[in-house]
């Protein structure tokens, strides 16, 4: 390879940086209004919140300056080793944490703690790129493939015997970056699938339409239907005129099975579209008979997974997820409502947020962050603070700084030349949305609370410092992305 | 580059977009669209705390303090919130013993005892600390969690007397706070008496503060530094018409009798003194002694909760004539010098009858012996009198006189539930007679009896038309509002009808009563009394009635007095007047009726009841 020398502080994106500043700044300022007690604490007094985020945002800026300086070779180089070395981390993490709120996640050393999970991002997203940055590498490969869900999945596991649940889910955005690399829509389409039934079946479960129809059930398999029919009028290669007239047959049947339902005689709706599918099943496999061509047996994996999955989310919900987490689903899809119980937290950061107003109570003036009712005020919930000071101009102008970054990155990581500079880009702004959307999500009462920090705004050492590596690694890759020739 | 790639980086890119445009509808409908979250977050933060008005205190005419408020401490216990403390400190401190601590504690948890308890709410654990105890607790409160001090007012009472004017108040019951949104439970509201009456010049105006409450339920100090808070404003003072010696008296003279005692000065329509006998000391109807002393008020058989002064109703007798021969005067049935003969009585029937005296006789000494023909000679010419058309036209010219004197409906007076008495008219006969009916049938309305009901204050009021030769004051007990005005009614005289000349021949059969007549008992040296008795029939022994005015040509007080089952009118009402009258206009007894005041004092009238249980 040749290399070109290049100036560093010429190539980099300041954009980012600015963002970058801009919201820790912002941040370090919600911060110091969330733990705004009526009982001042000055700014920077240390025994104060704010006091120690201005020691991690200095710090972290040493570790982005340190980062900067770090030849861009040396992460290619060195990324499974970083990779192994988080994994080992976290893995003495699970022996060795102590018990803190549930999680076994902190490693203490004397008066500093640290959250190896939040570190395994950045290691993992750099592996990821380094694997797929290989020479000849092919996603389409299922060995490469299944390789890339052991490096995703490993941490996942690791976090999760920590007792970090959100924290474990983040890592699934790093599907987004496998989708851009060439992954078939159809994996991101069956995750699509999987929350959709589950939420389907979980919420919607146990509510009778017409007499005895599960609407929740009835709505699933239809969808299974729908898709599956999608699916086979979508096949360019064979276009079977028949698909248009069973497309019409089932629709009659569907409705007029619904018509008879209603006005004539009741009967389990559900029924009837088992039988569609059976049906469809059925007429695919006389297709494959037919034409002897694999797709089709592919297509069979839908409706077989998809009523596999939907017939044992019931068994998922009731055995495998924590009593905790399970409320905590059951009250974001709204099957319970306990506001000062399981709900406290999302009523309360939605009061906060709601009572905020277009222009917010002013700076400092919020009472509902002031007076405590939001838990977790300068961590999770810091958007509350946001909201409920500076209103909804405020809450689009946080939401319109993170979408402009994400983009941003997305427009860096597309500039790259290199697969791993990319790669790694795309993992960046993948794990950035993700945070994004489940904290809002959660803050707002969309998706069940699942605890994660809103990166660059949340308190806390151990995730401003992660986001900023995480960050200032892409910006170093970025700034010498014309010195391989 | 890929065009299959290119397409992925648009599609993650609006997938992107469009999540954080869902999140930017959300907060525009939590945070614009929807109001509900900004209650919530006022109901979560902001603890409204009433502040309470201090109540108007009363003065008597005199600026004798009767009326005011003092702070009570009542120690209030949360049991939700009470954790391990000192027990034996806190006993010290408000000095009770462990055993009693522990009984208390077992009451308010008792649901039979308390049956509105909840560990959440706060219960009253000791009402009306006493003042050293307050100071100590209040000390070391903070050391005894759960518990805590609320700050109250109680009516505090000088005197013993004028309970049933004062009034009593109580905590607002569920019709008044559905009548009147301004109370809430555990607000106190007037019930009886001036307490009542005057309930929204008393309670003020409450104020509120705005207090920041924080998720634990601390008090985190006030909203805005108190900039929202609105002040309470205190009830106003009322300056009373009465003289709390003058009722004192009263009340003395009454006691261990039945009946009341009114007072009026005729020029203004103040009521100097309303004496209302079997009474009660205001003062137990306060604080936690109510409820005991309330049943046992009402189980009593004298009925002490009664206002007999206006609530009560009795036939007038024979106080009602001179109301008559204003009537005859001015209708021209009879002249001063008309004479009627009576042989012992009416004679058509043989009923009424009469005591001895000469016959015939004119107008003058007819009132002053109090001739019971006369009247009903009278009453006879006005219903049969041709000018009228008909008898149900002659009956109703009478009834409107009777009730231009006062009669027949509530005069007015600023207490509530005044008895309107009955007076009737040719309506009311032609029902209970079917129509037939005389002058005879309803003869006897012609001295006070029969269907005729008044209360003695309408009778007391008679006294004052007469005393101002033809108009009233509506009787009021309350002289003066603090920095408002007076209701109109009462600034305004309210005209009879009758000519004042007539009036003058009224007051010379009234001064011929006292000085040679029914009422010679109430010759007081000095003061020229006119007078009138009455005995009023009932079912038991007659009540014992007297009115009068005093002095004839400048009168200063009529008065009233009802002594219930005290015989002829010259038993017991006349020597209670005699007394309270002097004692009104020369302020003392002199030592030639000390006597007489011991008599009556000492005197016993109560009617044989048997005891409810």
């Amino acid at each position: 390879m040749l290399y070109r020398k290049i100036n560093t502080w010429n190539n980099l994106d300041w954009w980012t940086i600015a963002l970058y500043l801009t919201m820790i700044i912002v941040g370090w300022f919600s911060i110091y209004a969330a733990s705004y007690d009526y009982d001042h604490v000055g700014m920077l007094e240390w025994s104060g919140r704010s006091g120690k985020q201005m020691v991690w945002m200095l710090t972290s800026l040493a570790l982005g300056f340190l980062i900067l300086m770090i030849e861009s070779d040396w992460y290619d180089v060195f990324a499974f080793w970083i990779y192994f070395f988080i994994m080992t981390l976290l893995l003495i993490t699970v022996f060795v944490a102590t018990d803190i709120k549930g999680s076994r996640s902190w490693l203490i050393f004397g008066p500093v703690s640290l959250q190896p999970a939040e570190f395994a991002k950045f290691a993992t997203a750099l592996a990821v790129a380094k694997i797929m940055s290989a020479y000849r590498f092919n996603l389409l490969e299922w060995r490469n493939f299944i390789r890339l869900l052991g490096i995703i999945f490993l941490p996942m596991a690791l976090i999760l015997l920590q007792k970090e649940t959100g924290s474990a889910l983040v890592f699934l955005a790093l599907f987004l970056v496998l989708y851009r690399e060439g992954m078939s829509g159809f994996v991101i389409f069956s995750g699509f699938c999987a929350v959709l039934f589950f939420i389907l079946s979980i919420r919607f479960g146990n509510v009778l339409w017409n007499n005895g129809t599960p609407l929740g059930e009835y709505v699933s398999l239809l969808f299974i239907i729908v898709v599956v029919l999608f699916l086979l009028y979508n096949d360019k290669k064979r276009k079977i005129q028949l698909n248009k007239y069973l497309l019409l047959a089932i629709a009659a049947i569907v409705f007029i099975s619904l018509i008879v339902s209603f006005y004539v005689h009741t009967y389990k709706l559900t029924w009837v579209a088992i039988s569609l599918i059976i049906v469809l099943i059925v007429y695919i496999l006389f297709l494959f008979i037919k034409y002897r061509v694999k797709r089709y047996l592919l297509l069979l994996l839908f409706p077989f997974c998809s009523l596999t999955f939907l017939y044992s989310v019931n068994y998922v919900f009731n055995k495998l997820l924590e009593p905790h987490q399970k409320v905590r689903i059951e009250v974001a899809l709204g099957l319970i409502d306990d506001p000062s119980g399981a709900g406290y937290n999302v009523n309360q950061s939605k009061i906060a947020i709601g009572s905020g107003g277009i222009f917010g109570k002013g700076y400092l003036n919020g009472t509902q962050t002031k007076l405590k009712y939001v838990p977790e005020q300068d961590t999770d919930f810091i958007f509350c603070t946001i909201g409920e000071e500076k209103g909804f101009m405020g809450s689009i102008f946080v939401l319109s700084l993170f979408l402009a970054l994400v983009i941003r990155l997305i427009f860096l990581a597309e500039r790259q030349k290199s697969t791993f500079y990319r790669t790694y880009g795309y993992g960046v702004a993948a794990i950035i949305f993700f945070h994004l959307a489940i904290n809002i999500g959660m803050v707002t009462g969309i998706t069940p609370v699942i605890g994660i920090p809103l990166p660059f705004f949340s308190y806390g050492g151990s995730s401003l410092w992660s986001f900023t590596i995480l960050l200032f690694v892409f910006l170093r890759l970025d700034a010498s992305r014309n010195s391989h020739l | 580059m890929n065009l299959d790639f290119d397409k992925r980086r648009k599609l993650i890119i609006i997938f992107i977009t469009i999540i954080v445009l869902i999140y930017i509808i959300r907060l525009f409908n939590l945070q614009v669209l929807d109001n509900d979250y900004k209650t919530w977050a006022d109901s979560n933060a902001f603890l409204k705390k009433t502040l309470y008005p201090s109540r108007g205190v009363l003065y008597d005419r005199n600026g004798k303090l009767l009326v005011y408020n003092q702070p009570a401490y009542d120690v209030m216990v949360v049991m939700r919130e009470t954790t391990a403390f000192d027990t034996l400190a806190f006993c010290k401190a408000v000095d009770i013993t462990i055993t009693y601590f522990r009984k208390r504690l077992a009451e308010i948890k008792n649901k039979f005892l308390n049956p509105g308890y909840s560990s959440y709410t706060p219960q009253t654990f000791i009402s009306q600390l006493g003042n050293k105890e307050y100071g100590i607790l209040q000390e070391s409160i903070y050391k005894f969690p759960g518990f805590y001090i609320q700050n109250r007012t109680v009516r505090q009472y000088n005197y013993a007397n004028a309970a049933h004017l004062l009034g009593y108040i109580a905590q607002a019951d569920k019709q008044d706070i559905t009548d009147d949104s301004y109370y809430v439970r555990g607000d106190h509201i007037g019930k009886t008496g001036i307490e009542k009456s005057y309930e929204t010049y008393l309670r003020g105006e409450k104020g509120a503060e705005i207090l920041l409450r924080d998720a634990r339920g601390r008090i985190k100090g006030k909203f805005e530094d108190g900039m929202s808070d609105v002040a309470p404003v205190s009830g106003k003072d009322l300056t009373l018409s009465i003289d709390i010696d003058l009722q004192a008296y009263g009340e003395e003279l009454m006691k261990n009798k039945l009946g009341s005692i009114i007072m009026i000065q005729p020029k203004s329509g103040e009521i100097l003194c309303m004496v209302s006998s079997p009474t009660y000391d205001p003062s137990i109807l306060v604080g936690r002694q109510f409820s005991d002393n309330f049943t046992e008020l009402v189980k009593n058989p004298y009925t002490p909760l009664i206002n007999r002064a206006m609530n009560g109703t009795y036939p007038p007798g024979s106080t009602f004539k001179p109301a008559q021969s204003l009537i005859f005067l001015q209708e021209n049935i009879i002249l001063p010098n008309t004479s009627y003969s009576c042989i012992g009585g009416f004679p058509i029937g043989g009923h009424p009858e009469c005591h001895g005296h000469s016959s015939p006789l004119t107008l003058i000494p007819a009132l002053g012996t109090s001739c019971n023909a006369y009247f009903c000679w009278g009453l006879k010419a006005l219903l049969e009198n041709k000018k009228y058309g008909s008898r149900d036209a002659a009956m109703d010219k009478w009834r409107d006189y009777m009730v231009a004197q006062g009669f027949g409906y509530p005069l007015g007076v600023d207490l509530p539930d005044e008895k309107r008495g009955l007076i009737p008219n040719s309506q009311f006969y032609g029902k209970i007679y079917k129509d037939r009916w005389n002058a005879l049938t309803i003869i006897s309305i012609a001295i006070g009896q029969g269907e005729i009901l008044t209360s003695p204050l309408q009778i007391c009021n008679l006294a004052t038309t007469i005393a101002n030769r033809g108009y009233f004051y509506p009787p009021h007990v309350v002289k003066e509002i603090k920095d408002v005005s007076l209701d109109s009614l009462y600034t305004q005289p309210r005209k009879t009808g009758i000519a004042s000349p007539n009036y003058e021949t009224v007051v010379e059969g009234m001064r011929l009563a006292v000085t040679g007549g029914t009422c010679r008992g109430a010759n007081i040296p000095n003061i020229a009394v006119c007078g009138k008795t009455g005995t009023a029939e009932n079912k038991g022994k007659d009540h014992s009635i007297f009115i009068a005015f005093a002095p004839k040509d400048d009168p200063q007080v009529a008065i009233a007095v009802l002594v219930e089952n005290g015989g002829y009118g010259a038993n017991n009402a006349v020597p209670i007047g005699r007394l309270m009258i002097q004692k009104a206009i020369k302020g003392e007894i002199p030592e030639s009726d000390l006597e007489l005041e011991q008599r009556i004092k000492n005197t016993v009238i109560l009617r044989s009841v048997i005891q409810k249980n």
